[in-house]
């Protein structure tokens, strides 16, 4: 099966009812996105499919052929994304096993909605379980980012 | 032979050995092992350098700082290193750090109980002044000075005029050191103290951070070997006594890629009593494997136990006037009782609670010239090892785990089982093996935090307290893990479990004061429990800080000057050096703090608001961190829903080796009490725990996050633990403050809505 993951097409051999996360963690080795739950609960497996965050736990392989898949590893070249520069900046994880998640899934929103409210931040990142439980720094990061996406 | 044991015996058992083969840096450790040499550059050419060995630095000057603890969130490395380098005098940029594997000469290994910090501050300092002195030694030479007229600063060595110096680099690629400190030597080593630190006391950016934002972090779960099959455990039908009687095969044998099935109808003393771990060639066949298999269980004597049934025997537990050992013994509590003006006895409970680590049990096993190898981020190979050996049957050094950053650690991982079921699974199979929980099966095979009943009955006059009994009934967690750590009760009649009754030897002056801690042994049966982030004192201050408040009012005093006329820091509770000095001084001193920055008692409030405090000493008595926490929380008359709106942290943590470092875990430790307060529940049906994943069990989401204030309170006392306390004084600080906002005591955990409307009710 074709995938295009981090913009380099990828050949997989593996049953179309893979779950995506798997694909990307076995048979690719990016291990920057993470099992959490296996039910789309807790966030820890967010990609992005052409642009928007998904729990890749719940995507079959077969359902991700054609798109555009990218991982924590392609999120920005060297890190350098602002949400990456922000949650730097802020020093967000703790354990960071939630962190690829929260970011894949702010830079989504972000992309969206580059200057969000409060209320809006805690909508679009309340998905995203970190036991660590780093939430107020998330939330600072998340607007710093934005800061940083208008050239602040 | 026998000479070359006299000549190694005669070697101290803390003596440090600083050396180099010529050219090559600098290894600094500690001889532990009877097969200890007596000069580390011997040691070194004859490559059986085998001591506790902290810190090397190589020929360019770097260093490194060998960690013998897990990074489970808390930055410890990054802690541990500081206080090397501040003697060291080295520039940060030059310091790394590294997890060894483990070994026996590390001794006991453990990252638990807040200790890192407070256990390696003194002797990482003199690490790292035995390297400095041994530094200074070598470069005044090179600069034809006199060792006592040279310092070091920031990787280099000067004169005292500052004329000339040597970097740490010129020193150590082109010298040979051989240095032995003995332990009165390393003892008389002048240290820094507060107030003159340059690397202590600062905010470095955490040294594992930069990999945690990019993905190349890796984790136990990020490990691959070649050949590797994937395995994954099927749930048990009761979290102890299930033995699977048969399986069925036929369906997972048609699943492409299925390898097979290990089934062990044994299982393994305080882990488990048997089970069935399916196995394919990758993960998506494993897990398909265990849905398709059929097992035929035996459920055990187990089945039958509920919630109620353990709650039901802690009762009756606690009405036994002979159950238990007593933990404190002060005075007479029944001649303080008696006549007294005011008398109150309240009951208080917490439910089962789930560590609820984000990354699941994982690990990867495979052997190699007949070690078996485990590749898991841990916090106690000491346990893991000896386990996982005991398992297999094989000596302790034919297991070794390899360390890894933990995707949430929170006591859950200083449990053996994984090691233990990954090696068992590793042998079955012949080939390596990555075993990953699937996360119901974390959630149900956790040592859970035990449910918890206690009953506090007290008396008051003229605003003291003249009397305190208190009864901690629970299930014993180091009584399964550990039980040769059990100390004697204060009677000598019997062992108590300290960490399922710490916290409960506080620091208020009540002359008369009582504590029985009683073990629910049915409750172990069914539900062997564990160390989850502060044990026991996040059950023994719930019910000491919300009884506090109780009495207060009961007695017509606030409950803030109530707590104070009873922190006199008089008699025990002065306090001991070097952890305690100070005693309830330093606790009454956190609490004014906390109520003065939260604005106790002036900031105005609005209807159905109401603020709340509690102060506490976690984790345990001869380590305490003095804690204090004032929530202020809105409460929904009608729907009973709170609303915690803002919580002001204060921690007196004497020293702080990373300040902001700190903050972080005062943060996540006090809202992960928070969200065991207001959020978790497990509860247990026929053997089983009835919530399976984050669906049912509902931590804190990011919508429910209150604003949260840490203070920070520093005096140069020595550095406190900081991971833990602040999981226990939230809670009772919040059911506090809903009384205050509504009239409503809550006295069982966690706090619903349900429970505040039947308070509501009562009131």
């Amino acid at each position: 099966m074709n995938l295009s993951v981090n913009g380099s097409n990828q050949v997989v051999e593996a049953p179309g009812d893979t779950k995506l996360l798997w694909v990307i963690r076995e048979h690719l080795r990016l291990t920057g996105t993470k099992f959490g739950c296996g039910l789309g609960l807790c966030g820890a497996c967010t990609v992005h499919m052409n642009g928007e965050a998904v729990r890749s736990c719940q995507i079959e392989l077969s359902d991700a052929e054609g798109t555009q898949i990218t991982t924590i590893e392609g999120l920005g070249a060297k890190g350098h994304h602002p949400v990456q520069k922000a949650w730097a900046e802020i020093e967000v994880p703790q354990c960071g096993y939630c962190q690829s998640g929260q970011m894949m899934n702010a830079a989504a929103f972000l992309n969206s909605n580059s200057a969000p409210s409060e209320k809006e931040i805690i909508d679009a990142q309340q998905g995203n379980i970190c036991r660590c439980i780093t939430y107020n720094r998330i939330k600072t990061a998340i607007k710093r980012a934005s800061e940083i996406m208008q050239g602040a | 032979m026998t000479k070359h044991i006299k000549k190694v015996s005669g070697l101290s058992r803390r003596e440090v050995l600083v050396g180099s083969a010529a050219g090559a840096g600098l290894v600094i450790g500690y001889s532990v092992l009877p097969n200890a040499v007596d000069s580390a550059s011997k040691a070194i050419a004859a490559g059986n350098w085998d001591h506790q060995q902290f810190l090397t630095m190589d020929a360019d000057g770097k260093a490194t700082v060998h960690v013998t603890k897990c990074e489970i969130g808390q930055h410890v490395g990054t802690a541990l290193a500081q206080a090397v380098a501040e003697e060291l005098e080295i520039d940060w940029n030059d310091v790394r750090v590294d997890y060894p594997e483990s070994h026996a000469k590390w001794g006991l290994h453990i990252t638990g109980g807040s200790w890192s910090v407070n256990w390696t501050f003194d002797r990482n300092s003199r690490i790292g002044a035995s390297a400095r002195i041994a530094l200074i030694e070598a470069g005044s030479k090179m600069m034809k000075a006199m060792p006592a007229n040279c310092y070091a600063k920031n990787s280099r060595v000067y004169t005292a005029d500052g004329s000339k110096s040597v970097s740490y680099k010129e020193i150590l690629s082109t010298n040979t050191i051989d240095r032995t400190f003995s332990e009165e030597e390393m003892k008389s080593i002048k240290l820094k103290s507060f107030g003159e630190y340059t690397i202590v006391g600062q905010s470095k950016q955490p040294l594992d951070l930069p990999s945690k934002l990019d993905g190349s972090a890796k984790y136990g779960i990020d490990v691959f070997v070649p050949n590797m099959v994937y395995a994954i455990p099927i749930q048990n039908p009761t979290r102890y006594g299930a033995i699977p009687k048969a399986v069925d095969e036929s369906a997972a044998k048609k699943i492409d890629g299925y390898v097979g099935a290990y089934v062990n109808k044994e299982g393994f003393t305080r882990v488990n009593t048997g089970y069935v771990v399916a196995i394919g060639e990758t993960y998506w066949a494993a897990e398909k494997a265990a849905k398709a298999l059929k097992i035929d269980w035996d459920l055990g004597e187990n089945k039958n136990i509920s919630s109620d049934t353990i709650r039901d025997e802690s009762i009756r537990l606690q009405q036994d006037p002979n159950a238990g050992f007593l933990w404190v013994l002060e005075g007479d509590t029944d001649k303080g009782m008696k006549n007294a003006q005011n008398k109150h006895t309240a009951v208080y409970e917490t439910a089962i609670a789930y560590h609820g680590c984000l990354e699941p049990m994982n690990g990867v096993a495979y052997e190699k010239d007949g070690i078996m190898h485990i590749h898991s981020g841990h916090q106690s190979f000491t346990f893991a090892v000896g386990n996982t050996a005991a398992a297999l049957g094989v000596e302790g050094d034919k297991v070794v785990c390899h360390q890894y950053y933990a995707g949430g650690g929170f006591g859950r991982r200083t449990e053996p089982d994984l090691h233990v079921l990954v090696a068992q699974t590793c042998k079955h199979v012949g080939r390596p093996v990555k075993l990953i929980f699937s996360r119901e099966q974390d959630m149900m095979f956790d040592f859970h935090r035990s449910p918890t009943y206690q009953v506090i009955e007290g008396a008051e006059e003229f605003g003291r307290m003249t009397a305190m009994n208190h009864d901690v009934v629970a299930g014993w967690s180091t009584k399964r893990a550990a039980p040769g750590f059990m100390p004697d009760s204060v009677d000598k009649k019997g062992k108590v479990d300290q960490f399922s009754t710490n916290g409960s030897d506080h620091w208020y002056d009540i002359p008369n004061h009582k504590v029985r801690s009683i073990n629910n042994e049915l409750s172990d049966k069914a539900l062997p429990v564990g160390f989850l982030r502060a044990v026991a004192p996040s059950w023994t201050f719930w019910a000491v800080e919300s009884y506090l408040d109780e009495m207060a009012k009961k007695s017509g005093r606030d409950p803030l000057a109530f707590r104070l006329d009873h922190l006199t820091a008089a008699g025990k509770n002065a306090g001991t050096p070097p952890n305690s000095v100070g005693g309830a001084h330093r606790l009454r001193n956190a609490l004014l703090v906390a109520a003065g920055r939260a604005g106790y008692g002036v900031k105005p409030l609005g209807k159905n608001e109401g603020m709340g405090m509690a102060c506490v000493s976690s984790q345990e008595r001869g380590s305490p961190t003095w804690t204090a926490c004032v929530a202020e929380v809105k409460v929904d008359p009608n729907s009973g829903e709170v609303e915690v709106k803002k919580i002001t942290v204060s921690m007196d943590v004497g020293t702080a080796v990373n300040p902001d470092g700190v903050r972080k875990q005062i943060e996540g430790s006090a809202l992960y009490g928070i969200s065991l307060a207001l959020y978790e529940n497990l509860t247990m049906k026929n053997g089983s725990i009835e919530q399976s994943n984050f669906d049912t069990w509902t931590p804190m989401r990011l919508n429910q996050v209150p604003e949260i204030e840490t203070v920070l309170i520093q005096n140069g006392h020595y550095p406190a633990g900081t991971g833990e306390p602040a999981t226990t004084v939230v809670a009772p600080a919040i059911a506090n403050a809903i009384d205050n906002a509504v009239g409503a005591r809550v006295r069982s955990l966690p706090i619903t809505p349900e429970k505040i409307k039947s308070a509501m009710r009562e009131a």
